[in-house]
């Protein structure tokens, strides 16, 4: 990670070690998928023990995101906040996780309520962590309580210890502490690559936008990276925790260290994937040389890449940040897990920064991944690559996710153009759209605790409660331009033209995240879902695919990001129906349970439900908290429409019937308004009928009993929404 | 470097070399664990398909723990203390001369030993030195 910062001394490190509570366990094997325990700690108590994994638990809840929904439930009532002591972090891989031969097969998901959006939130990151946590004897880890003093908690997975402890003296933001904790915990340098350290930064602790970052050996460079579980605030709720790392040790990786009930059907699984990704990625994505990287140039050409607040989708000054191959090196195995021959973990090394307390180190940045080029460049109307990898290794090690700091910024500067802020307000920064200055300025001050940057940090939702209560800032302006839904900032793609993905990003459980529901291509450019049962059953059939890799600890690029060369003439291409057989081979090679494709969607849906209701509980989860900003939906702005007049001209004339030509521009922008609005009401009708929920967005008794979660407890808080 | 090459056209399909390849890799004549795999005969001329590895090495590039590497002698060798079984090479590899077994945590590869061609009667495999 670092190249030339500073460590403190290993024998001050360890002069410093202190160990407050150790527990023993058995060490055993996984088997099939599970370790059929799990470990829970509370932090009030210093308590730690193990919780068996019951049947019903494997059976309704699958793994991973279930598995965290499942203690969480149980672990909070619907009065519970983000930073009272009874929230969990509860992280947890997967059956299929740490497989070796299948690529993006290491993930973890991470679960807690989230300070931004009051909440449930879920997270899928890469690293080793939760496979090592899984082969050390635990499918999921469950933190409960508060520390009164910083910890850090340490799972030796060779010797079967679980151990609350410190170390004093280590720094704070990741890209030190994971070399320092690295240095104490492994026997010597060769055993670094055993070590999974999760860690955030300074910046979580000031802001409600901390992430977490999940560490990964990369032994073609021999250096430790980090992967990102960066939306929602997991960063923040760990250090109201007063957690300072997680670390686990596990020394016997094998490709059988998954116990799967059949490795010959995963083993040919695996290598067919290897095979198509190493005679096709060159042809199709190139993920294997640019990684999401490849996406910037393809969104501005398609006017989805966010410019200025998402006012526009390009912008004549964008080609700088358009194509990064300069910029990257290759190892050949750039994958966060290990087998990921998608290797789309790019970085960039030798960066000398610029700014903030690290000044003239030389570092490693990973990424940067096309949301962070799109928030924190091109939707800054910032167009300069060292801005973005400087901005984006900043919010890596202070612990901040980059795409809530993007649009969050992204509006505040909006704001101040607007007038809405001045300089008086922001202390005397300049918040003009293109000020990369400035932004660093903020970033640093996130660290800091301090400054305008405290503000902003606080996200979209709190800024537009301050700017309305304290400086009378019209309330509908800042409702129509601020990007956030549920509490949560949007992710970095302009969505006005399709109608699927604004209801994509306004559906999704936790919040305006892709990574429920991509459907942009589908929808607006080759048309494939025009109508609203079209897209309705699009908004059913991806975000319950996309829920499943986080049932099973995978990621979702290998399953679309390359495809069989023969894809395009299979029945429904968009579903890549090859590779979902992949996964049903992998399910079943792995947990010895037959499953079909339909079986697949049928686990996710489950859960789907569940996080639905979860969010009923916790006050939310209804029709009215499915409500998107209508900068995602169309033209707020004179400058808005006019810089796009010629489509949204011809869609009145075409599509809403009206002629434009007597109009002035503010009456065509409520014209646009009120036809787009509506549309939106219309998806929602729709999916919500597909899903089998009310007209209010609240899932059915007969939904729940279909789906089998039909527990007291479940139709306890469904019902006193079905009345209504 | 010594690298296994082949003369298809003289192979009779005997598999003596699979036979004795696989002592290498699992101690007792089993077929199905040789690093040489002796394949169809073509039918218009005759030639047998055999893959072997020539040590081209770009498996060592895609594999993740560096379990692969070119030994001084220039051949490429896998460290199985360091493999964790991803089969990344055994899918990357253009010759499809990466080997795995279902009894095997590890993938096998030719190492250019040469027990094959003192095997073969008809002549078919050779060693040459690069």
């Amino acid at each position: 990670m670092c190249g030339g910062c500073k460590t403190v001394p290993v024998d001050k490190l360890k002069e410093s070690h202190k160990v407050y509570k150790t527990f023993n366990y058995q060490l055993q094997p996984v088997d099939k998928g599970y370790a059929n325990r799990t470990l829970y700690i509370n932090l009030s108590e210093q308590s730690i023990r193990e919780k068996p994994v019951t049947q019903e638990m494997k059976d309704i809840f699958t793994g991973g995101r279930g598995f965290g929904l499942y203690h969480l439930w149980h672990a909070v009532t619907g009065k519970t906040k983000w930073n009272d002591s009874e929230n969990e972090i509860v992280i947890s891989s997967g059956p299929l996780g740490g497989i070796t031969q299948y690529p993006g097969a290491g993930k973890s998901i991470v679960v807690t309520l989230s300070p931004a959006t009051g909440t449930v939130i879920d997270s899928n990151v890469g690293g080793f962590f939760g496979p090592f946590l899984k082969f050390s004897g635990f499918d999921a880890l469950e933190i409960q309580g508060k520390s009164e003093k910083d910890v850090i908690i340490f799972i030796d997975g060779d010797k079967g210890t679980v151990s609350i402890e410190d170390v004093e003296v280590t720094d704070m933001n990741t890209h030190v502490l994971v070399e320092q904790l690295s240095t104490l915990y492994a026997d010597n340098d060769e055993d670094k690559k055993n070590i999974a350290i999760v860690s955030t930064g300074e910046g979580s602790e000031t802001t409600f936008m901390g992430m977490l970052n999940f560490s990964f050996y990369d032994k073609k460079r021999n250096v430790i990276r980090i992967k990102q579980a960066g939306r929602g605030g997991t960063g923040t709720v760990f250090r109201d925790k007063k957690i300072k790392a997680l670390v686990v040790k596990f020394s016997s990786l094998k490709g059988n260290s998954n116990h799967p009930a059949d490795k010959n059907l995963l083993d040919e699984t695996g290598i067919k994937m290897h095979r198509e990704i190493a005679t096709l990625d060159h042809k199709q994505n190139s993920m294997r040389k640019r990684g999401t990287m490849h996406l910037p140039i393809i969104m501005h050409d398609h006017d989805l890449l966010p410019v200025h607040n998402f006012k526009h989708g390009s912008h004549p000054d964008a080609a700088p940040i358009l194509n990064w191959d300069t910029r990257l090196t290759h190892s050949g195995a750039d994958g966060c897990w290990f087998g990921c021959t998608l290797s789309c973990a790019q970085v960039i090394h030798n960066y000398e920064l610029k700014t903030g307390p690290y000044i003239g180190d030389k570092v490693y940045v990973d990424g940067p991944e096309y949301e962070t080029i799109a928030g924190v460049g091109s939707n800054l109307g910032i167009f300069e690559q060292d801005h973005i990898i400087e901005t984006n290794f900043y919010c890596d090690t202070y612990g901040i996710d980059t795409i809530s700091f993007g649009t969050a910024t992204a509006f505040a500067m909006e704001c101040f153009e607007t007038g809405i802020i001045n300089k008086e307000i922001t202390g005397g920064l300049d918040l003009s759209f293109g000020n990369s200055e400035v932004v660093l300025e903020l970033l640093h001050q996130m660290a800091r605790g301090d400054g305008f940057g405290k503000v902003v940090g606080r996200g979209v939702r709190r800024m537009k409660q301050l700017f309305v209560e304290k400086y009378q800032a019209d309330p509908q302006f800042l409702k129509d331009i601020g990007m956030e839904t549920k509490g949560l900032e949007y992710s970095e793609y302009v969505c006005k033209e399709s109608l699927a993905q604004k209801g994509g990003y306004g559906l999704a459980n936790k919040g305006p995240q892709h990574d429920e529901a991509w459907l942009i291509f589908m929808d607006m450019v080759l048309n494939q879902i025009p109508t609203f049962e079209a897209k309705a059953e699009a908004l059913h059939y991806f975000p319950m695919m996309r829920t499943w890799f986080g049932l099973n600890g995978l990621c979702k690029l290998p399953w679309n990001d390359i495809v069989p060369e023969d894809n395009a003439d299979q029945p429904e291409p968009e579903k890549v129906p090859e590779h979902v057989q992949n996964y049903v081979n992998l399910f079943t090679a792995v947990t010895g349970r037959e499953i079909t494709k339909e079986g697949l969607i049928a686990q996710a849906e489950t859960v789907y439900n569940f996080q639905r209701v979860f969010n009923l509980k916790m006050g939310f989860g209804t029709r009215r908290y499915d409500a998107i900003p209508y900068r995602s939906v169309g033209p707020v702005t004179v400058e808005e429409y006019q810089s796009r007049a010629e489509r949204y001209d011809n869609q009145m004339k075409e599509i809403i019937g009206v002629d434009p030509a007597d109009k002035s521009v503010e009456e065509k922008l409520a014209i646009t308004r009120q036809y787009r609005e509506k549309q939106y009401e219309m998806l929602c009708d729709s999916v919500y009928k597909r899903r089998g929920w009310t007209a209010q967005g609240v899932p059915t008794l007969e939904t729940l009993k279909r789906l089998k979660i039909d527990f007291v407890d479940v139709v306890e808080v469904v019902s006193q929404h079905l009345d209504v | 470097m010594k690298v296994l090459r082949v003369k298809g056209e003289l192979c009779t399909q005997c598999y003596a070399c699979e036979e004795v390849c696989s002592t290498n890799v699992s101690k007792e004549r089993d077929r199905s664990k040789s690093a040489i795999g002796i394949g169809e005969k073509a039918v218009d001329t005759g030639r047998v398909d055999i893959t072997t590895c020539d040590q081209c090495g770009q498996c060592i590039e895609v594999c993740p723990t560096n379990a692969l590497y070119r030994a001084k002698s220039g051949v490429v060798l896998l460290n199985e203390d360091d493999c964790v079984g991803c089969l990344s090479c055994v899918g990357f590899c253009p010759s499809g001369a990466m080997f795995r077994h279902e009894d095997l945590l590890e993938p096998f590869k030719c190492t250019s030993c040469g027990k094959c061609v003192k095997e073969c009667a008809e002549g078919a495999l050779y060693l040459e030195d690069l």
